[in-house]
């Protein structure tokens, strides 16, 4: 999905921050609170990291950037509840305003609609018994698409010949299982392009790698 | 009053968070205890001392540094490190000539048993943004000089690879012991942000 998330390449951040030696794990309590809440409701919901992912990438620009990262963190938790119908739309905030004194009718809690969904192993990686479509060396091509759903294919590498660098274990495929439509596990591999093939005869010479699952690549005609 | 989640005035995040966790616990959906114990184990029990330690062993142990470069995970949870955000690491070697890198484009992801939680500049939307596109403005704006012969290589971690730096020895230092180097590595040298001083 095409979604604010996807910022790789995306002009207008302005100037990084030079790291600072004394920066803590969270800079206020409700950081850390917010950090374990969204993976506790995730698993409350009866998400996956994928479908949290995915909520993360639905978020607008307000909720994902505005809020900060680990408010943007609780916005996605609080949005797969709402997926799963744990919460009703509209119940966090009428108990925030409860909170802060004011008088307000909170939603009655729904009936939830969890997704049906198992993992076949522990964690994200999963072995096949098919050899990898690809091999290292081989010239290959990123997919030019932009999936309405879940994907990790970056826009900057949409089209672009770059060159595996590594075959990776398999995984399992985010595009599906955010969705809860399958695991779909599938060989990772590292590919490795040149900045004049991303960027353009200007660009700063450098070489990149992008992690991608099989199905994002092609062969290049 | 009746308010509805589409109201004009957005709450900060910390009264949402009050409120998220409220009507969790209520319901026995969340467990606090459970709660605090993330919080603590990733505040003070996981972060980037485990990959300085990683990285000592790696510079006074050839076979070792041998083992981490070809195998990152065996040779990290030989160390005792591994399990979520970590299942799959790669580590990738600085030289003199060579400089690593590391992003993730889409998230923050970042492998979490040896470097801990990620810090704001890597979650920052210009680092993300920019440092797959200029990555020596971006390290120069960071502090980090490269001579104009060191070859850049950058990392976007889009799947559950995880990389982390093992970053060159300074040199001056091969006398010190392993626990010794521990305290000199730091986390932003392990991202490739940065070298690692001598003391």
């Amino acid at each position: 999905m095409d979604g604010v998330a996807d910022m790789g390449g995306a002009p207008g951040w302005g100037s990084v921050h030079p790291p600072r030696q004394d920066e803590p794990v969270f800079s206020e309590p409700w950081e850390g609170r917010a950090f374990a809440l969204a993976i506790l409701s995730n698993r409350a919901s009866g998400g996956n990291l994928d479908s949290f992912r995915h909520a993360l990438e639905r978020l607008d620009r307000a909720h994902y950037i505005d809020d900060g990262y680990y408010g943007r963190w609780l916005n996605a938790g609080e949005l797969r509840l709402l997926d799963s119908a744990v919460l009703a739309a509209g119940a966090v905030d009428a108990r925030a305003r409860n909170l802060r004194g004011e008088h307000v009718e909170e939603p009655p809690v729904p009936e939830p609609a969890k997704p049906d969904y198992a993992p076949t192993a522990e964690g994200t990686l999963r072995c096949l018994d098919t050899a990898p479509a690809f091999v290292v060396g081989e010239r290959v091509r990123a997919r030019d698409m932009s999936p309405a759903g879940h994907t990790r294919l970056p826009r900057y590498v949409r089209g672009r010949v770059g060159v595996v660098d590594v075959i990776q274990p398999a995984g399992v495929l985010p595009d599906s299982n955010a969705h809860f439509l399958g695991e779909n596990p599938q060989y990772v591999y590292s590919v490795r392009f040149d900045s004049h093939d991303l960027w353009g005869a200007d660009a700063e010479p450098f070489e990149l790698t992008v992690d991608m699952f099989e199905s994002y690549l092609e062969t290049p005609s | 009053m009746t308010t509805t989640a589409g109201s004009a005035e957005r709450l900060p995040p910390a009264l949402r968070t009050e409120a998220l966790e409220q009507l969790l616990t209520e319901r026995g959906l969340i467990d606090p205890k459970a709660m605090n114990g993330l919080i603590t184990t990733y505040e003070t029990n996981i972060g980037p001392l485990n990959g300085a330690k990683v990285v000592a062993r790696a510079w006074t142990d050839p076979e070792y540094r041998r083992r981490l470069l070809d195998d990152g995970t065996a040779a990290i949870k030989e160390l005792g490190f591994g399990g979520f955000q970590g299942e799959h690491i790669v580590v990738v070697g600085n030289t003199a000539t060579t400089h690593h890198v590391v992003v993730c484009t889409l998230c923050s992801c970042y492998p979490w048993p040896v470097l801990g939680l990620p810090p704001s500049w890597y979650k920052d939307p210009a680092y993300r943004a920019r440092v797959v596109k200029e990555p020596r403005a971006v390290l120069s704006e960071m502090g980090l000089e490269l001579a104009d012969d060191v070859r850049i290589t950058v990392h976007d971690s889009t799947s559950e690879v995880r990389w982390l730096v093992l970053p060159e020895q300074p040199p001056g230092t091969e006398h010190l012991t392993e626990e010794e180097l521990v305290p000199l590595v730091t986390r932003d040298a392990m991202v490739g942000v940065a070298k690692v001083a001598a003391p």
